[in-house]
């Protein structure tokens, strides 16, 4: 029995259950070479387009910006940063309908091109001189996400420590219509290969995989061309049946191996990348070409001149699609990727962004607009087709009934949205859209369980503290009625006469003693400051992890332990008090001092008065001294304006 | 400007569930013909007031249920529904026979349940058991096919004999149900459970003139019809092999077995195959793809059961055919069945392997 690996060399491939095949309807665009598209008008460079973060904008509006200038950084290993595609200036930053199923407004940087197409300044890396640090920086400072549609950030992928068996390159593109990978691999097989060396030299794979459906001849050729020289790369053929593309899939018929539920291919041993991201980041590595255009299919049965084009990262579709010839005499649809995945756009000024591949504008009698949804037969024909293995029959019911546990047992989760199940369905049930709805709600539902389970640790934990707080006061008052108690059968009547006589000596001493009273208070004072300051190191530790949910407990906790660390050492109410009475000192002289003279000087004695409490303060809380100085320069004034007639 | 927004996949494989409702229609067609060819033309009769009446039926429902009637008219299920209950029950059954199984069938086993899709038994299936159980005497009423019968019946009379239970000629049902030779004829399977019953050996019972030929005077003709339908069904895949492969291939197994354990006393499995309603069952019934098991694994158990219980009722029941009870049977089980035969989710292990 040969080994996995020796199969995978002899060029055996597998099979994965289910699947479909639509018509694919790439012959109009895969023959034809890549266009380039003219410069447009407004290109709006969406800040996320990534799975991820949003880098921090670094541009202003109004600001020239050269092509290749990083308009985002990228200060998180989940963020990547995007690009200006060509020099011009920035026009606006805000929200701009987004290229997502949902159409919501995204932050969008808008930047009017100026036609010159002005570099920054390029520093190409040497594949053999540099060292794996410095690649994947370059890779993420490039801003390279995945390219077949995901968009996960390549740096987090070709940086990978775990031991990687297979490295497979997708070049599959089952989608029916899409040809931009065929396209791309026709032009710049060489250029991929480069991008997958460097991806060999970041994972030391075992072999390299390359999967291309076998509708693709001259791609397939130009890969294995461009392979030649290269050991333990394999281009494999695989018959064209959608979805093939699919990560999971894919696997399956290169390795026969599964990725187990809920983990991810790292954890069997390989990673995949889209054959366009390889490019990327072969330009990226060697010529200092972040990624600022990719090939995009323009299709459909309303343009005169279907054809794949290079268009730059922001271009608004309704350029690619008049470049192409679009005419219709009334608005039908347009789909941003394939038809079996793709979605719909409400208008077409959404941009074209890293994982956009392609736009499809059909006509009526091309994709004809669904019929009413019928009843379900229970025919199966969706099982039949499930490359997941589902039953989505059983998914359809659940997900009408909102049963969140049988979901659960059926595997909803495990559903890729491939579209197969509805695609073959006799009664027309959009079957995709019920598994969308329903996993959203289990979300939310998960989400606001969460939320209820923070709510209530909350909750159980302020019980306890004040229930704490309670019986520290209790504990304290006994022993103070105990001692109170305790000196009150000790004491004679003499001693009481004799203690009284000293309580109101040693008051007088304390009232003359003044410097050293001073000194008392900025010992507590400081002694205030840094309690202060070690809660605020108590709390950032605690911050960073707010999205975590143990982090309100624990801020919680902080508060807790704040008045517990407080009680014994009652620095705190002996400072308070000290406050108090040189407040009501301070108020003493001054009514003394109004009652002397009344008139205009009011104002000039009151201002020291008022700044000095202010200049005392400031040490502690600069802010807080401020506002108390104004508040006592306002009432010096209404008191002095008052004073005056 | 406005763009219409659709859900993906926005593509969609032309063939609808109308579709294949009405081939499974169409395929019925050469039993059909060839029922009314062997055993008059009552069937044809039968299948007007079926539609006829499934049709009105469904579309009250609805209107009650406050839905669109068409939409759900166009469906054909009801059509099928009514189709298979009237090539089931004897040509000659009485105009209100028909009447009452096929509102039984549309109204209570299918609409009460929720309408297509979510009816637990096959409607056909329960409407002919609850026929046979109501109207027995009317249910067995099989007239021996033509070439026994005494008199020929034309398409005139097949209407009077149906609305008055006359020929237009004025013979009665009974009077045409008794043979050349002056006996009453039932069914071949009925025949032969009556004969075996009374001490006769199977040798003896096929004497009998209506086992002219290998399973029944025309009962072959009218099972290779059916066949003929069932496999034009598969190869345009309107229904899977599964189904009518495991309830065929156990059938004719424990047939097989039984015969040569003791061939005095049970048909031979060529006779049981192509006998009785099994083509029909098989292809056409134990098929209805609302009812039946709907993963690959639970399908061929579901057959197999069928197929059993077929041969077991044939055998110990008390009816003439086990078809109609084996297939509401089966269906009892089918949640059952789909539960335990779900297929292994990809990246999931195989359930009992633990984790």
């Amino acid at each position: 029995m040969p080994s996995l690996y020796q199969q995978i060399q002899a060029g055996k491939l597998w099979d994965f259950h289910g699947g479909v095949h639509p018509p694919t309807r790439k012959a109009q665009t895969a023959q034809k070479p890549i266009a380039v598209l003219p410069l447009p008008d407004r290109l709006y460079i969406p800040l996320r387009q990534h799975i991820g973060v949003a880098g921090n904008v670094l541009v202003s509006i109004g600001q020239r910006v050269l092509k290749g200038q990083a308009l985002t950084s990228a200060d998180n290993s989940m963020a990547v940063p995007v690009h200006a595609p060509t020099s011009g200036t920035i026009v606006t930053v805000g929200d701009h309908t987004s290229a997502h199923p949902s159409a919501l407004p995204e932050n969008t940087i808008t930047l009017a091109p100026d036609g010159l197409d002005e570099w920054r300044e390029q520093y190409p890396l040497n594949l053999a001189t540099s060292d794996n640090s410095s690649l994947l920086e370059r890779i993420q400072l490039s801003g390279i996400a995945g390219m077949g549609g995901a968009g996960f950030p390549a740096h987090l992928k070709a940086g990978l420590t775990q031991p990687v068996d297979y490295l497979i390159i997708n070049a599959v593109e089952c989608e029916p219509y899409i040809s931009a990978d065929d396209a791309l691999i026709q032009e710049g097989a060489i250029t991929i290969v480069k991008g997958i060396d460097i991806l060999c030299k970041l994972l030391s794979p075992k072999a390299v995989l390359i999967g291309i459906e076998d509708d693709k001849p001259a791609a397939s050729a130009a890969l294995k061309a461009a392979c030649s020289q290269r050991e333990h790369y394999y281009v494999r053929d695989l018959p064209t049946k959608y979805p093939s593309g699919g990560e999971k899939q894919l696997i399956q018929l290169l390795t026969n191996k599964e990725v187990p539920a809920g983990r991810r291919p790292i954890d069997i041993g390989i990673v995949m990348l889209n054959v366009g991201t390889a490019f990327a980041i072969a330009q990226a590595v060697l010529d200092d070409h972040p990624l600022l255009s990719r090939v995009v299919t323009v299709t459909g049965e309303t343009l005169s001149q279907p054809q794949n084009v290079l268009a730059l990262i922001g271009t608004p579709v309704s350029d690619l699609l008049n470049f192409c010839g679009y005419q219709h005499k009334q608005p039908y649809k347009v789909i941003m990727g394939g038809p079996m995945m793709g979605f719909t756009l409400p208008d077409l000024t959404v941009p074209i962004t890293k994982t956009t591949n392609c736009i499809l504008a059909p006509s009526k009698h091309e994709l004809p607009p669904a019929a009413e949804e019928q009843d379900c037969i229970r025919c199966s024909a969706c099982a039949d087709v499930c490359p997941a293995s589902l039953l989505p029959q059983q998914l359809l019911w659940y997900s009408k009934a909102k049963d969140p546990v049988k979901l659960d047992e059926y595997n909803l989760f495990d559903c890729i949205e491939c579209g197969a199940c509805a695609y073959v369905c006799p009664s027309e049930i959009p079957l995709v859209q019920y598994y969308r709805v329903a996993k959203a709600e289990i979300r939310e539902q998960q989400r606001e369980s969460v939320k209820a389970e923070q709510a209530k640790a909350r909750f159980e934990a302020r019980n306890a503290r004040l229930e704490r707080e309670k019986q520290q006061r209790m504990a304290r008052n006994q022993r103070l009625a105990q001692a109170r108690e305790q000196a009150q059968q000790t004491g004679s009547n003499s001693n009481a006469v004799a203690e009284a006589l000293a309580r109101i000596k040693a008051k007088q001493t304390e009232q003359n003693s003044v410097p050293a009273d001073r000194e008392q208070v900025l010992a507590e004072r400081a002694a205030k400051k840094q309690q202060a300051r070690a809660y605020q190191a108590e709390k950032a530790a605690s911050e960073p992890h707010a999205e975590s949910e143990p982090a309100p407990v624990a801020q919680d906790e902080a508060r807790q332990e704040q008045p517990a660390a407080d009680e014994p050492a009652s620095a705190k109410s002996a400072a308070v008090a000290a406050a108090i009475a040189r407040a009501k000192a301070r108020k003493a002289a001054q009514l003394q001092a109004e009652q002397q003279d009344k008139v205009v000087e009011a104002e000039q004695t009151k201002q020291p008065e008022a700044t000095e409490p202010a200049s005392e303060q400031a040490t502690t809380d600069p802010r807080k001294a401020a506002i108390a100085a104004a508040i006592a320069r306002a009432k010096a004034k209404k008191q002095a304006d008052s004073e005056k007639p | 400007m406005s763009f219409k927004i659709t859900s993906s996949p926005h593509n969609r494989i032309s063939r609808s569930t109308s579709e294949i409702m009405l081939l499974v229609v169409v395929a019925c067609i050469p039993g059909i013909v060839v029922q009314a060819m062997l055993f008059g033309y009552g069937v044809l009769v039968q299948l007007l007031l079926a539609i006829a009446t499934a049709w009105l039926a469904e579309a009250m429902v609805m209107r009650l249920r406050n839905k669109a009637a068409l939409i759900r008219l166009k469906d054909n299920s009801a059509l099928l529904t009514a189709v298979l209950l009237a090539i089931a029950i004897p040509p000659y059954a009485p105009w209100w026979l028909i009447v009452i199984g096929t509102l039984f069938a549309i109204v209570i086993v299918k609409q009460l349940y929720g309408g297509l899709g979510n009816n637990l038994f096959n409607p056909a299936m329960a409407a002919y058991v609850m026929l046979l159980i109501a109207y027995p005497l009317q249910m067995t009423q099989w007239l021996p096919s033509v070439s026994l019968q005494p008199e020929s019946l034309n398409l005139f009379d097949a209407v009077c004999a149906v609305f008055t239970q006359y020929s237009c000629s004025g013979f009665s049902i009974s009077q045409l149900q008794t043979g050349i030779d002056g006996v009453s004829m039932a069914t071949p399977l009925d025949t032969i459970r009556t004969d075996l019953a009374a001490g006769k050996t199977l040798t003896e019972s096929l004497q009998q003139p209506i086992f002219y030929g290998i399973a029944g005077a025309g009962w072959l003709w009218v099972n290779l019809a059916y066949l003929a339908g069932g496999l034009a069904l598969i190869k345009l895949r309107v229904i899977g092999w599964r189904i009518p492969v495991a309830v065929l291939g156990s059938l004719f197994a424990i047939s097989l077995l039984s015969w040569l354990a003791a061939a005095d006393t049970n048909p031979s499995p060529l006779l049981q195959l192509f006998s009785g309603a099994t083509m029909l069952a098989a292809f056409f019934i134990a098929t209805d793809p609302v009812s039946a098991s709907t993963t690959n694994k639970g399908r061929i158990v579901y057959g197999v059961f069928i197929g059993l219980m077929i041969f077991i009722i044939r055998k110990y029941g008390g009816y003439p055919d086990g078809v109609a009870f084996a297939v509401l049977l089966a269906n009892m089980a089918v949640p059952l069945i789909d539960y335990y035969t779900r297929p292994r989710t990809y990246g999931h292990k195989a359930k009992g392997a633990g984790k």
